[in-house]
This record gives C-alpha cells, structure tokens and sequence, in this order.
C-alpha cells in the first residue's frame, strides 16, 4: 500500500484537517465505525484516528484530525502527494446498523467527521437520519454539506449562534426527543463531555445510546490493555471490543482520567516539536 | 589413559556489564565471548557419539557439529550447521531457556557445569559476517530461484512464522509474512527488551530472510486487513498462523483502572517498540513512577521490573505469590534482577490497588501467603493467611500475570476449531488445523510459552507444508 496523501483540505484552517489517502485494501475493508492507526516518521507515536469515509470504488479512506499534540502536528506537516509511513486498518469493530427506523446522529468538533460514516451507514440501511451538528462557532463546523447530502434533517447548534440554532447540542436533542417517541437510536461522537451530556439526556427517554470512545491506544489489536474502560462495571478494551459502547454502560469519569495520563509528556514533545519546527 | 584430555569443570565465565552501571542504561547485559573464550568454552564439548543435547532442542540444531567446527576456529562453517536448522540464532542464543533444554541434556553436565551451548550459538551468530546473505542462510553461493509454483503465507512476525518463512524460502518457496505492528518481529520486538535482545540483532535476522526472497507486510491484521480466506482468494496454498498470545490478562481486583495500572504488554509495548525509554527524541511517552509494583514471577515480569529500573525507579517490587524455589522465571534472569536492585516480594498476593484524589495509584493492599500442600502442578498452592495483609507504597503497578488468546483473528474465521481456553486446536505433530492447509504454531496454540517452543513449532508446521506441497 502506498499510503500516499491524494487530497488535503484545511477544514478549519491551523487547526482540524481532512486527509484522502490510498489505501485500497483498507477502503475495501472498512465500515463505519472502524478506525486506522498511522505513524508519520520512525520516531513517531501511533495514533489512532477514526475513518471519516471509504471509496473502495477509488481506493482511498478519509480521516479528520485535530492538532493538538506533537503527533497530529507532524501529521499537519505533511501534503498532497506524501506518503503515511504506516497505516494499519480497519480497526475496531464496525457500528452495528440494521434497518430501525428514525436514528439521531450527534457529532461534535472532529467527531463530526466520524460521526458522517456512521450516519452514512444508518442512511444506506433505510433509516431515517436526524443529523445534529455542534461546535462553538460557525467557523468550526464540519461536514455539514456532506451530511446534508443524505440527511433528511440536519440541524446546527452553535454555543455563540452564529449559525443554527444558538445552544447545545443536547438542548436541540432534549426537545427533539420530547416531540418524537418514536426514536430507535442515538449515536454521539465527539468530546467525552458532549458524550457523556449526551447519555445523560437520552437515559429518561430509555433511547439507545451508541457512544464511540477515543480512549489511549498504543498497538490497537487488543494486545496491550492501555484502552480499557469501565462498560456496566466491566472491564473491556475500546480497540477490540469496541470503540462503541453503551453510553448508558460507561464509566466516563474513569475515561476521562485515562485521557489525561501523558499530559506532562504531552507537553514536553509539543516544546520539543515548536523548537525543531520553529513556530 | 594418557589420552584422556582433562575437561575444565567450570564453564567459561560471560563478560557482562556491572549491575549498578546496567540498570541505568539499555545497553545488552551480557557482552558475549571474545573469539578465544568462544574457542576455549568449545572445546569443552565431549563431542559425545550420541549426543543428547541436539534432543533437548526444539529445533533440532546440530548441536555437536557446530561446537566442532568453533573448537577448531572454524566459525562460518560453525554457522552454516546452526542456518541449516534455526533461522533465529543470534536471538535463541540469548533469550532460550537453554539451562532446561540443550543445556540441560547436556552429559558434562551430570558432573560438572554443562557446555554453555547457548553463548555459542550467540558467539557464531554474532561474530560470522558474510558478503553473501544466501551463502549466509543456505551455504550456497547462489540463492536457489523461488519454487513460483506454490507460495505461503504467515500471519503474524513472530518466531514461529519467521521460523516457518525461514525454512520454506530455503527450499525456494516465496513466503509472505503478515504483521499487524509496523516492526517485524512480534514479541521479540515489543516483548523482550534491548538489554536482553537489542532490536538491530532482530533486525539482522529478518533481513537475512527478506534478502532470501521472504516479503514482509507490516501494518496488516490478520482478520481485518486481510483474512484466511482472502489469501486462499489470492492464491496462497497454504496459511500459517503464528500470531501468538496477545490478550492481556487482569486480576480483576479493584483500583485495576486507575492511573498507573499497566500490563506488561502495554509498558513493554511502549517501551520496546515505540522506543519510549528515548522519550522525548521518540514520540511515544512512557510513565517515570518512583515507586513500581510487578505482579507475577515469570519472565515478563522481569524485564518489566528490570525496565522500570532503567527507566529511573528508585523502588521496583516483584510480588510473587510463592517463594523463590517456584518462581518461574529463568535462573538467569532472576539473578540479574536481583543484582540491579530489583526486590523480592514473596508470599504476597495483591488485594486492592488503592489511588489518591486523582484517581492515580498510591499504594496497593497486599495479602501474605504461606505455602500449603502441592496442587495438580506439583507445586505447593499458596494459602492466603487469615488476616494478614501489608500495604507497600507505590505510584505504579505492573501486571504481569500472562496472556489470553487474542480473538481478533480468530473470530474472523469461520470454521477454525478453538479449544477450551480459545486456543487453535493444531495437530502437535504436524501443526494442521481443522481448516485444510491452515497450519498454526506458537503461543497462539499452546498459549504463553517460550521463543523456541515456537520456533520448534514453526520447524513442524514447515516441514509438513513443504510435504504437503512436494517441495
């Protein structure tokens, strides 16, 4: 596989980019829901990142990152044309998807991204997908075009108003849920706190609740553990026993600490990427 | 009687760096013989007309033959007798429990300190240099055409498949190795660490294979990349599985989840293959605790502690349930442990890990054992002593207690015949499966084991694919 960088687009620019590579075997193997790890350079962590879209037709995948550390940074730094060092995948297991009738699809930030193929993924299978985009501002919205494209109802929610409705995504689910009884599912990417908001929202209502976790992986085969998570008070690893669980199940607390372990070594790479690169 | 040469009862020492200049660097411990201690240690050998040894190992190595040719300062042809047989020596003359296997059978050994086989092999491994990598592997000067009539393929980098890769491309069959991990190697790479097994040794090995023909695919997941049936698809005429033992294992006791609380396989993995111990130069982070608990006494569990050690700990614990006489661990690598400053923990038992504020790990509750009568496995069973229970300070644990079958491939095949604890069910003779032409070897069908019983199962599974396939 060469594992070259067809398209890049800045989605918003300095800070979340979108990457078409080609990888077929992965494209023809990938559903939503799953996700690939890559590597930038020899020295490089693995990162795991979830598959926004496949075109096994083309052999490509789509992924959507977020600059936030060293990793994705190095990851920015590369163009159209340059090649991932590696790229493993799909990994995870696929979104479970059967016909159910109405599905509301919640994204967040680059879980929106994520979000697009599993709402994709309800579409195709007949449901009826209520797509409900958040993000702080206007600027910082993702894929709405894409979703719009499928989705019967797409409805945007910013903190600030700039565009949709002004508000959280959680206020535009709560009122959505209290008119219509006759929701099968919700699936929620995003931010742990909009996930957890999000369960919090649903439980009343007794929905379902797909949530797809962004824990800590090194390998992503189910070999090292660093993923696992409180689901129901059992132990399971994200990478092979998920990334979705029941958002009824998790233990985001526990998650979200997990989240937080390499933030001092975080910052030492990050110090050590602005001085090699200069900004 | 005048013949008879007198035997040197003590074997020749290994050079090896100081315990407290070692445990604070990756370097390998052991430094390996110089030509002449090499040829002196050789020489040692009985050169028995029936030699036992070559039994003790799985994977058959003409063991008195190349000690021959190194007694007589022979090396490359010492080396092409090791090659005809094992495509891993530099690795199992490090890491091989040879004190139960060659060793072990070895006849000097009922009198005095058997030949120190296993330095040999690692002597001959590291010290033959050859311009040509075929001559290196099959003592031809050309490398033979590849057999394009049938072709191979192995999931998983480890031991056993490069073992298998190994002896089908000496017979001319191209071999493609599938990898999910981005270093070819398995648990040589993210398992064992530098100062037990230096990468670029691994690195050495593969790279003989790759120039005999072997093609590698690292970052493809057997079961998900690419499944059995694909590569049957794809024209492959058979399929060997070597993906190993890779789930690890919890004690399900609480305060598992918090901060600070890793497998081995993660703080190893990290580590080894994401070269975390050069963190910042390498990206992948890794924790730097004060104060570090190893569950569990097999070998993982001191390359664990000896890591932690390097990596700056001022206390590193094993807890081990038994005393020392049951731990499991090789001799070896206990002493070595030892002498870095590793301390022993006996007759405890881990209870609750226990965290601060922060959800982070502060200490962990440790209930005190005696031994009470032998079990099933010969062992004295320990029993927990009502009441008594210890707290020991600690910023990190490491659990290290084995390792589960891996199910990502194995849900991904339908029809591969699974035994109790998840493991393939293979013909130990043969290494065949219940899928016709799917063969399997290594811990993925014995579960936790060593490099060599791998290997050795790679060498059956080989022989009868080369068989089966008449070539």
């Amino acid at each position: 596989m060469s594992n070259k960088i067809i398209k890049k687009r800045a989605l918003i620019p300095g800070q979340t980019s979108m990457l078409v590579l080609d990888a077929p075997q992965i494209a023809k193997k990938a559903r939503p829901g799953n996700f690939i790890i890559l590597r930038v350079t020899d020295k490089g962590e693995r990162i795991p990142l979830t598959i926004a879209d496949t075109d096994p037709d083309a052999g490509t995948i789509t992924i959507v990152y977020l600059v936030v550390g060293k990793s994705s940074a190095l990851l920015e730094t590369l163009n159209e044309g340059d090649n991932i060092l590696d790229l493993c995948g799909p990994l995870g297991k696929p979104t479970h998807i059967e016909k159910c009738g109405t599905v509301i699809c919640i994204g967040g930030g680059t879980g929106i991204a994520a979000m697009h193929h599993i709402a994709k993924g309800h579409h195709n299978a007949g449901n009826h997908v209520v797509a409900i985009v958040g993000a702080r501002s206007k600027d910082l919205l993702l894929f709405c075009d894409e979703l719009g494209g499928f989705c019967p109802e797409l409805i945007i929610a910013t903190d600030d108003g700039s565009c949709g409705q002004k508000g959280f995504v959680t206020d535009v689910l709560r009122e959505r849920l209290e008119k219509d009884k006759d929701v099968a599912e919700v699936v929620a990417v995003g931010p742990v706190p909009m996930m957890e908001a999000v369960s919090k929202v649903t439980k009343p209502f007794g929905v379902k609740t797909v949530v797809s976790l962004n824990s800590i992986m090194v390998d992503g085969v189910g070999m090292c553990g660093a993923c696992r998570c409180n689901i129901g008070g059992e132990t399971q690893f994200a990478c092979v026993d998920g990334p979705e669980f029941d958002g009824h199940k998790v233990d985001f607390k526990e998650l979200n600490m997990r989240l937080k372990q390499y933030k001092e070594q975080e910052r030492v790479s990050m110090d050590l990427f602005r001085r090699q690169y200069g900004n | 009687m005048g013949t008879k040469r007198k035997i040197n009862p003590v074997r020749t020492p290994m050079p090896e760096q100081e315990a407290d200049v070692r445990n604070k660097n990756f370097s390998e411990v052991a430094l390996g013989y110089s030509r002449e201690q090499a040829i002196l240690e050789a020489q040692r050998c009985l050169q028995c007309k029936n030699p036992p040894c070559r039994k003790g190992c799985p994977v058959e190595i003409d063991i008195k033959g190349f000690i021959g040719h190194l007694a007589s300062g022979d090396i490359p042809s010492a080396y092409k007798v090791i090659k005809q047989t094992n495509a891993l020596p530099a690795v199992c003359g490090r890491v091989c429990p040879q004190e139960n296997q060659c060793e072990g059978s070895c006849i000097l050994g009922k009198k005095y300190e058997p030949v120190a086989i296993g330095r040999l092999e690692r002597f001959v491994a590291d010290n033959f240099d050859s311009d040509s990598v075929c001559e290196m592997i099959t003592g031809d000067t050309a490398c033979s055409l590849p057999n394009d009539q049938v072709k191979v393929a192995c999931i998983g980098g480890g031991p056993s498949s490069l073992t298998v890769a190994g002896y089908l491309a000496a017979r001319g069959v191209p071999v493609t190795v599938y990898e999910a991990l981005h270093e070819i190697g398995g648990v040589l790479i993210y398992g064992i660490p530098e100062f037990r097994l230096p990468k670029s040794i691994v690195a050495r090995e593969v790279g003989a294979l790759w120039s005999k023909g072997v093609t590698f695919f690292p970052n493809w997941v057997g079961g998900k990349t690419i499944t059995i049936e694909d590569l049957f698809d794809d024209g492959f005429d058979a399929v060997f599985i070597g993906v190993g033992a890779g789930l690890p294992k919890f004690l399900n006791i609480p305060g598992e989840n918090l901060v600070g609380v890793f497998s081995s396989n993660e703080y190893l993995t990290r580590v080894n293959l994401g070269r975390a111990y050069d963190f910042p130069e390498h990206d992948t982070p890794a924790p730097h605790p004060k104060n570090v608990a190893v569950v569990g006494g097999g070998n993982v569990a001191m390359d664990a502690a000896r890591t932690a050690l390097r990596l700056g700990a001022e206390n590193v614990y094993i807890t081990y349930r038994r005393t020392l006489d049951e731990l499991p661990a090789r001799r070896e690598e206990l002493h070595h442990a030892i002498e870095e400053g590793v301390k022993m923990e006996l007759l405890t038992s881990p209870v609750s890990i226990n965290g601060d504020d922060n959800s982070h790990v502060k200490s962990m509750t440790l209930q005190i054992m005696e031994l009470g009568e032998p079990d099933e496995s010969g062992r004295c069973r320990p029993v927990a002593i009502a009441g008594q229970t210890k707290d020991i300070d600690v910023d990190m644990v490491i659990i290290a207690v084995g390792t589960g079958a891996n199910p990502v491939l194995l849900e991904a095949t339908p029809g591969l015949e699974l035994n109790k604890w998840g493991y393939i069910m293979a013909n130990p003779e043969t290494g065949e499966t219940s899928l016709h032409n799917v063969f399997a070897g290594g811990d993925i069908v014995g579960g936790s084991a060593t490099v060599i019983s791998a290997m050795g199962a790679g060498r059956r599974a080989a022989k009868t694919i080369a068989e089966r396939l008449k070539v």
